[in-house]
């Protein structure tokens, strides 16, 4: 079985800071880590690996610095590694980012067919959940997204069993492979790397692919493969004015509580007659 | 996505085969016979754009033919559709990718809308990301404003980025149709209108069931008790680090139960296990727009802004007079919520049941 993890790094989102003059990014001393997203996804594939026995590929495109987090998902146990760098690459959209990646993942089949993609939920920077839904259409893989539970992987008949978030509830699926993967967060924890896995990390020698080396079409990747355009970045307006400061006649709790109730049924008459309704009905 | 650079090669003409593209579409989302809430949002706001294009509203509903199917096809057109496309199979009873994007890029390619609108839900989000892509076109996720430019007819879609600390408005110039997706309670509830007439298509895809290779084995239904209703409740109680322990989590569920109201918390809450991740707020967890919400010992970092701005009343508890929180809530108190939680709880108590011995 051959798993392949498409993951992304990213800056901390937590720690982005906008320029006060220029309103770009300043990217300097951000520090990047694996999208948060793509851990639960590496993790299940590791699950697969343990279980099953796999061989598990984790794929990044980006920038040659995206190495850290290709030798991170190494030392936690990821047997090869792929980064897909090339300047043509630069400004793709999602379309253009899955019809890179899918390039690779086929490259990758040449190899070794390819039975399972896994791809974050979305990223912490693009927030799109869109590249995972568009590799499966590019590779025809049954897509399997929002997954919470892999109940069963027969490998002799090569079906699966998952556990498929919802809006109202969890559709229980049964499905063949090959097929694309996206994990919900908190579904599993991220596993501590060995010892071994450590050190090949750290010699490990990554396969650096270009995009005429996966054959990609120059014209679909980039921003010339890019339907969307980004015509406006701008920071949030704040709101005009800051809040109201409700002041009690003393400093006790009742007292300030008493008066937000006042503030609150002042700003909302109809939300107190709700409530005052609701409590009537015995609710 | 992109930063913004300067394009090259890159073609912003819209070609004239793709000009025939018109009318403004939401595809919506219903389940065993429910529509979510998001797609009657989006056909309010579908109105919005298809009146300053003059084009019409059309709203395309997949599912098994089934009265509930039928009563939601009037649904769109009360909600503000003018064509409802009604695509019935029994192979569509179940969302699959498979069959619902099959069928979704034939009809789009058929009756070519110029722009395709769908709800940011797991559903929506998984659909839209398989039939941009057969479809080769644009496609913007969780929007939060949706507009026409005036000039070239486009429409310009705005999203928060990186955290919800840009936001970026972005174009699908050269491709149709274009696509977008937004969050639930984002974009607001029209009212509905029993007097608006409009025409059903009926379009019988051609599907066997053996050619679909997932099967649903099942459907588990969170039990109301069990699950957050945080999307749909019009009181929210939240919770940030400022409650210092787990043990405190108590008084801001003592709080909602007086008042029938929601407990949401912050992100940093759902990561130390104070909170199942159904109650989280923010940028990677709900969008809120409820009647009042209650922050308590949030500082409210920018994350958590985006998923509850929107809300009508927002009431902030903080013990430093600085916090961002300020910023943006309406009204604010203060002090420390450990002390200002209980006697809130007490006084909304004594408020409603004396009018209830009253009344």
């Amino acid at each position: 079985m051959h798993i392949v993890v498409c993951i992304k790094q990213v800056p901390d989102s937590a720690q982005i800071r906008i320029h006060p003059v220029t309103n770009t990014i300043m990217r300097q001393g951000v520090p990047a880590i694996i999208n948060p997203f793509d851990l639960f996804s590496l993790e299940e594939a590791l699950r697969l690996k343990d279980r099953v026995g796999a061989r598990v590929t984790v794929l990044t495109m980006g920038p040659p610095m995206a190495e850290t987090s290709l030798r991170k998902a190494l030392s936690l146990g990821a047997d090869d590694a792929v980064l897909l760098t090339d300047r043509k690459f630069a400004g793709s959209d999602t379309l253009a980012t899955s019809y890179a990646l899918t390039s690779a993942i086929r490259k990758l089949a040449e190899e070794e067919p390819v039975d399972i993609v896994f791809c974050g939920k979305q990223t912490v920077d693009g927030d799109t959940a869109q590249v995972g839904p568009g590799i499966a259409t590019r590779l025809g893989f049954e897509q399997l997204t929002y997954i919470t539970k892999i109940e069963d992987l027969d490998t002799a008949s090569n079906e699966i069993v998952v556990q498929r978030r919802s809006e109202g509830g969890v559709q229980v699926l049964k499905t063949k492979l090959p097929c694309m993967i996206t994990m919900l967060e908190g579904t599993n924890t991220i596993r501590f790397g060995k010892m071994d896995d450590l050190f090949r990390a750290a010699r490990y020698e990554l396969k650096t692919w270009s995009r005429d080396f996966t054959g990609a079409e120059e014209g679909r990747v980039g921003l010339k493969g890019s339907p969307t355009v980004v015509s406006k970045v701008f920071v949030p307006k704040p709101r005009a004015e800051k809040a109201k400061m409700i002041q009690a006649d003393t400093d006790t709790p009742d007292a300030q509580a008493a008066a937000a109730i006042d503030a609150i049924f002042g700003a909302q008459p109809k939300l107190a007659d709700d409530l005052l309704a609701r409590a009537a009905a015995g609710l | 996505m992109s930063e913004p650079s300067k394009p090259q090669g890159r073609k912003f003409q819209l070609p004239e085969h793709l000009k025939v593209y018109q009318n403004v579409w939401v595809i919506v989302e219903q389940e065993r016979g429910i529509v979510h809430s998001v797609s009657l949002e989006l056909l309010g706001e579908a109105r919005k754009l298809a009146d300053k294009l003059g084009v019409e509203v059309g709203a395309v509903v997949l599912g098994a033919e089934s009265p509930d199917l039928n009563r939601i096809c009037g649904d769109a057109i009360g909600y503000g559709a003018d064509i409802v496309y009604k695509v019935t199979d029994p192979a569509l009873a179940d969302y699959r990718t498979d069959p619902y994007c099959r069928v979704m890029t034939e009809v789009v390619n058929t009756h070519k809308p110029e722009i395709v609108l769908l709800g940011a839900t797991t559903l929506g989000r998984d659909l839209a990301g398989a039939i941009a892509t057969t479809l080769a076109t644009g496609l913007t996720a969780d929007c939060t404003e949706l507009d026409i430019y005036a000039d070239n007819r486009s429409l310009a879609a705005t999203r928060p980025t990186f955290g919800g600390t840009l936001l970026c408005t972005i174009q699908t110039l050269a491709y149709r149709p274009q696509m977008a997706t937004v969050r639930p309670r984002v974009m607001a509830m029209p009212d509905r209108d029993d007097a608006r007439t409009g025409r059903v298509v009926e379009i019988r895809p051609v599907l066997r069931e053996e050619d679909i290779v997932t099967k649903v084995l099942n459907f588990i239904a969170d039990r109301e008790q069990n699950e957050a209703q945080l999307a749909f409740a019009d009181i929210i109680v939240s919770a940030g680090k400022g409650l210092g322990k787990v043990e405190n989590m108590k008084l801001v569920f003592d709080l909602a139960r007086v008042l029938g109201a929601e407990v949401g918390v912050t992100r940093p809450l759902v990561q130390a296990g104070w909170a199942t991740n159904d109650r989280q707020v923010g940028q990677t967890g709900k969008t809120v727009r409820p009647k009042l919400y209650i922050a308590a010992g949030i500082s409210g970092a920018i994350q958590h802004r985006v998923g509850m701005e929107k809300s009508d009343l927002i009431l902030a508890i903080n013990t430093d007079p600085n916090a961002t929180i300020f910023d943006f809530a309406h009204l604010g108190l203060v002090g420390d919520a450990l002390k200002i939680l209980p006697a809130l709880t007490d006084a909304f108590g004594r408020r409603l049941s004396v009018n209830r011995m009253a009344g």
